[in-house]
């Protein structure tokens, strides 16, 4: 069978997980291991006046971590306002959940029963909990003179616009959790031989963590090896430095050699570490007679929380929003206004899609409403805005440039699938039964792969180069390939080698995949903007195409024929050949049957890879939906789910499906059930999952996704970033498929998720 | 979330059982889904979990020509996978079904539902509906109508435990209707509406309180009136519902 790139093999790495034989954070036992809990504070926002411990009990607090500098994840954007996130609270708390104090003892249990026992004296402050009510204050920062951590403004004045048609939109999407089935966790100790601090840390950017915890404990960085083993879901919420690595690090230090070990419960993940998502938009939508767009503006606000979480800070949502707010269209004018809002709750991190979701919403639903204003249907109103593919590559009004693909032949073939023109006759007949259902779609592009030019110019604590790939065969033949990514569901010990054995005909069994570990990896950014399959498989291709320049002389000298050529895992003259496991061998065991010279070059090397332009493969998609509203309950029953998809060339086709179906899952997620309220004193109210509601295997429907296949011009094969498609599109087209079934009666859903309360309260 | 330190027990016999149980402290642990999640929330924190669930007479059942007793200690996967009889013609086997998900339902217990008393779980009105009789361990025999007091409060005094369950069986071909409305499969109810065709029973479930048989659905206004009106709406909806299950 075919395992280069394009083939749909089943993943190497699935033998190991279905067998429940993965290895986890959570799974890891050192002879000694004590145990770690947190201190938390109850309050959101607080002043702490004592924290008194029971005598005996490990206690520490931040005046006992010396030399340990806070967290800081500044950007470079104008007016942007840091923050100092310190491991333990110094004497104010901004969040319920932040760690006060860290305590240590022979069993968790236990160590929550000093919790328990130590007296907390804290002073409660008012809260600031909405980014709208709060952005002006009163500051919950000593020195900021209100509570705006960021103010951008992409700033056409659009005031001459003469539009027929203005349609005006305020939305909300909810705070969410990012929830992934492993939550965090740390196991630490201090290797007094290495005079090394050894973290294993549930981690999805172990360099990057290391650097950052390096200059937080005044370490340099040899000092500190990151290990991230198999990691259960990362989705950005393993894309942060915490609070809790930092303080764990610097005790396992200070005990010099005792095992320590945190992993985050539920309620901790819920209540206390990072949230995503909630955004406010104001948009309007100009449009002409016919629903062509005209222009775009909109104030957007983000609730930023209570820190710049590194390493992305709390300006990457924002910015985002102002950058990819006019989506896959054609939008002559355009004025963009955002604000990042410091309140007392968790940071906000990039979430699967990042403010994509968010924007994707603010847009698609307005068109909608534009579309029904201008008498059109959805999908004609579209096609009328979106770029042709005579227009590749596209400059948008925000300068991005769409690589490559046919937008509207994506939309074209979603309507078709879903009947849209024979829609209206069915939901007509619906409505004679009583019935309620609509149709709904949503389309978008990702940018994915972005790079050193793209991220330089925000000034966040990392940029992302050239990403390296270190290959190494092996005496018997095999391929070890050594990634600084990390893999944690996007198959890629199974892809990456897919593309090695493309360039080099190894078989994928004996292709080794070596991440997660700063001690045996090149250095990396890390895997989040879906970038692995672009980045790293353009690192793994460059590396093996060293290797095979090597292979080809060496391979020639040994054939005795310096015409030979490197064909199917071989280099060959004629009939004759010698192929890459006996040059391998040759090279390791037999040495003297080469030239010095091929001996001192090697069968090692690290090779960077960067795209031909590294401003971001753009992949897209048309989501199509059918949903029922029940109009007594409210509740939202998804009937079609049909995705077109274009990830230009699909290193495996069925490892694309699966990173399209778990994005859509969590899609649904975010449309219909997610959300995190606070109350007005800044509790988080749903801090177990009897309150945090996730979709449910019998919530998401079968989905049916069609492939679409334009080779990006930038990427090694063609392929583009599809990691977070599938979380970006459902909830435009979802609530548009609500909106559709509830617009005879003149309604809308604005705000996310859609529960049954809040579509209640539209037909009310 | 790890609980405070307790004591486990597990007696042989049911004396013994009850002579913990009148401990100060004391509590009986039948399938744990919803202490455990509490205890571990440190939420409750009982000195001694003494282990009931497999004590003789809390486990299997006893039929007679007019009812089914269930051990308490039954779990809902036994009811649901039709280990046990079923004396209702499918109405326990389809509630069993959609309780929680299927690895609650492994442990969960009909006993440890009623007893933990909350108003959104199944079992308290399903059991109220089919006029079922709870029979505890001081040989008290109480109906399933009136044994939840308010939400978590139930008739049993302390030290007494639920030892089973005695379900009348339902005719031949009886016909029912059960609606839950809530969020998703598995979660708690907001709604519950149950129609029994004969004996005919018309019931109002996880209403904030004890579960309400009805003469008719329009009593739900005066039967409810400690909920608001979308309240009282959804049950009216679950009921009705139920009602055009049963006759559908």
């Amino acid at each position: 069978m075919k395992q280069g790139v394009g083939a749909p093999i089943t993943r190497k790495e699935d033998d190991r997980f279905l067998r429940g034989r993965g290895k986890y954070v959570g799974d890891i036992q050192l002879a000694g291991m004590r145990e770690v809990a947190f201190l938390r504070s109850p309050v959101a926002h607080g002043l702490i006046r004592a924290v008194r411990a029971p005598q005996g009990a490990m206690v520490f607090t931040m005046a006992d971590l010396t030399g340990v500098l806070p967290i800081r994840a500044p950007s470079a954007l104008p007016g942007f306002r840091r923050t100092d996130q310190w491991p333990l609270a110094q004497t104010r708390v901004r969040q319920v959940g932040e760690p006060i104090a860290m305590v240590v003892a022979g069993s968790r249990a236990e160590a929550e029963d000093i919790l328990d026992a130590i007296t907390l004296d804290i002073e409660e402050l008012p809260a600031a909990t909405d980014m709208l009510a709060h952005r002006a204050g009163p500051p919950i920062h000593e020195g900021w003179p209100d509570n705006v951590v960021l103010q951008a403004l992409v700033d056409d004045d659009i005031s001459d616009v003469q539009a027929p048609i203005i349609i005006r939109r305020r939305l909300r999407t909810a705070r969410q959790h990012m929830a992934p089935l492993e939550g965090r966790g740390v196991v630490a100790r201090w290797d007094s031989r290495l005079n090394q601090l050894e973290m294993h840390t549930s981690s999805q950017m172990v360099h990057v963590t290391k650097t950052g915890l390096a200059e937080c404990l005044g370490l340099p960085e040899s000092a500190v090896r990151i290990i991230s083993p198999d990691v259960g879901g990362g989705f950005g919420y393993k894309g942060i430095l915490l609070q809790e690595e930092v303080a764990i690090g610097w005790l396992a230090r200070k005990l010099g050699g005792t095992p320590l070990r945190w992993i985050e419960d539920r309620r901790e993940g819920l209540s206390a570490q990072a949230n995503c998502r909630e955004h406010h938009y104001d948009i309007t939508v100009h449009a002409d007679r016919d629903g062509t767009i005209l222009a775009l503006d909109c104030e957007a606000h983000v609730d930023s929380g209570a820190y710049s979480a590194y390493p992305f800070s709390a300006c990457l949502e924002a910015a985002q929003i102002g950058s990819i707010l006019p989506g896959p269209y054609v939008v002559p004018r355009y004025r963009c206004k955002t604000w990042s809002v410091a309140t007392n709750k968790p940071p906000i991190l990039p979430y699967r899609g990042v403010a994509r979701t968010g924007v994707c919403y603010a847009l698609e639903t307005t068109l909608d409403a534009v579309a029904r204003a201008a008498g059109i249907s959805p999908v004609e109103l579209r096609l009328r805005n979106l770029p042709g593919p005579e227009q590749m590559p596209y400059l948008n009004v925000t300068k991005k440039i769409f690589d490559s693909g046919d937008y509207p032949e994506a939309l074209r073939r979603a309507a078709e699938a879903v009947d849209a023109p024979g829609f209206a006759a069915r939901q007509k007949a619906a409505r004679e039964e009583g019935r309620l259902i609509g149709q709904g779609f949503a389309v978008f592009c990702e940018q994915g792969a972005h790079g050193t030019s793209v991220y330089h110019g925000w000034g966040i604590p990392f940029v992302p180069g050239a990403e390296p790939c270190q290959a190494r065969l092996t005496p018997d033949g095999g391929l070890e390939l050594r990634v600084g990514v990390h893999s944690h569901g996007q198959g890629m010990e199974t892809t990456l080698a897919q593309v090695a054995h493309e360039i080099l005909g190894v078989p994928v069994d004996r292709v080794q995949l070596i991440h997660g570990d700063t001690a045996l990896t090149p250095y990396s950014t890390g895997t989040w903007g879906s970038r692995c399959a672009v980045m790293a498989g353009g690192a793994v291709a460059e590396a093996c195409m060293e290797l095979r320049r090597r292979l080809i002389p060496m391979g020639a000298h040994l054939l005795q024929d310096k015409d030979a050529v490197f064909a199917d895992g071989a280099v060959r003259a004629g009939a004759a050949s010698v192929t890459v496991a006996e040059i391998a061998r040759t090279f390791h065991r037999a040495p003297q049957n080469l030239t010095e010279a091929m001996q001192a070059q090697g069968l090692e090397c690290t090779v960077g890879h960067k795209t031909v332009r590294d401003t971001g493969t753009f992949s897209y998609a048309c989501h199509a939906v059918e949903a029922e509203v029940d109009a007594a309950t409210g509740h939202v029953t998804l009937t079609r789910y049909v995705i077109v998809e274009d990830g230009g060339v699909l290193l495996n086709p069925l490892i694309a499906d699966g990173q399209v179906l778990g994005g859509t899952a969590q899609g649904i997620g975010t449309a219909l059930f997610e959300e995190m309220p606070y109350d007005t004193g800044g509790q988080p109210l749903a801090s177990t999952l009897a309150d945090y509601m996730l979709p449910g295997a019998s919530d998401v429907p079968d989905i049916e996704i069609l492939h679409m296949e334009t080779p990006s011009p930038i990427s090694r094969f063609g392929q583009k970033g599809i990691g977070e498609s599938g979380a970006i599109g459902p909830p435009a087209a979802i609530v548009n498929a609500i909106n559709d079934a509830i617009a005879h009666l003149g309604r809308e859903v604005t705000d996310l998720p859609a529960t049954p309360e809040r579509v209640l309260a539209a037909l009310a | 979330m790890k609980p405070a330190a307790f004591e486990h027990t597990a007696p042989a016999e049911l004396n013994d059982a009850l002579k913990l149980l009148a401990q100060p402290g004391a509590k009986p642990l039948s399938g744990g889904q919803s202490l455990s999640p509490m205890m571990n929330l440190r939420l409750v924190r009982p000195t001694t979990l003494v282990d009931i669930k497999r004590l003789p007479g809390l486990r299997g059942v006893m039929a007679t020509a007019e009812h089914i007793r269930f051990g308490a200690a039954t779990t809902h996967a036994e009811i649901e996978d039709g280990i046990v009889p079923d004396p209702t013609n499918g109405l326990m086997p389809h509630v069993a079904h959609g309780i929680a998900y299927r690895a609650v339902r492994n442990r969960g217990t009909l006993g440890g539902s009623l007893a933990h008393a909350d108003p959104a779980a199944d079992w308290p009105s399903v059991m109220a509906a089919l006029g079922a009789t709870i029979i505890t361990s001081t040989s008290r025999r109480i109906p399933a109508e009136g044994f939840i007091l308010a939400p978590f409060t139930t008739a049993l005094t302390p030290g007494e435990i639920i030892l089973a369950v005695e379900v009348p069986r339902l005719p031949p071909g009886a016909r029912w209707g059960y609606c839950k409305i809530n969020r998703k499969i598995g979660e708690f109810a907001k709604a519950i509406g149950i129609a029994i065709e004969t004996p005919r029973r018309l019931l109002a479930g996880a209403v904030e309180g004890p579960p309400v048989l009805l003469e008719k659905l329009d009593d739900i206004p005066t039967r409810l009136p400690h909920l608001d009106a979308a309240a009282q709406r959804l049950a009216g909806i679950a009921v009705q519902r139920a009602i055009a299950m049963m006759e559908s």
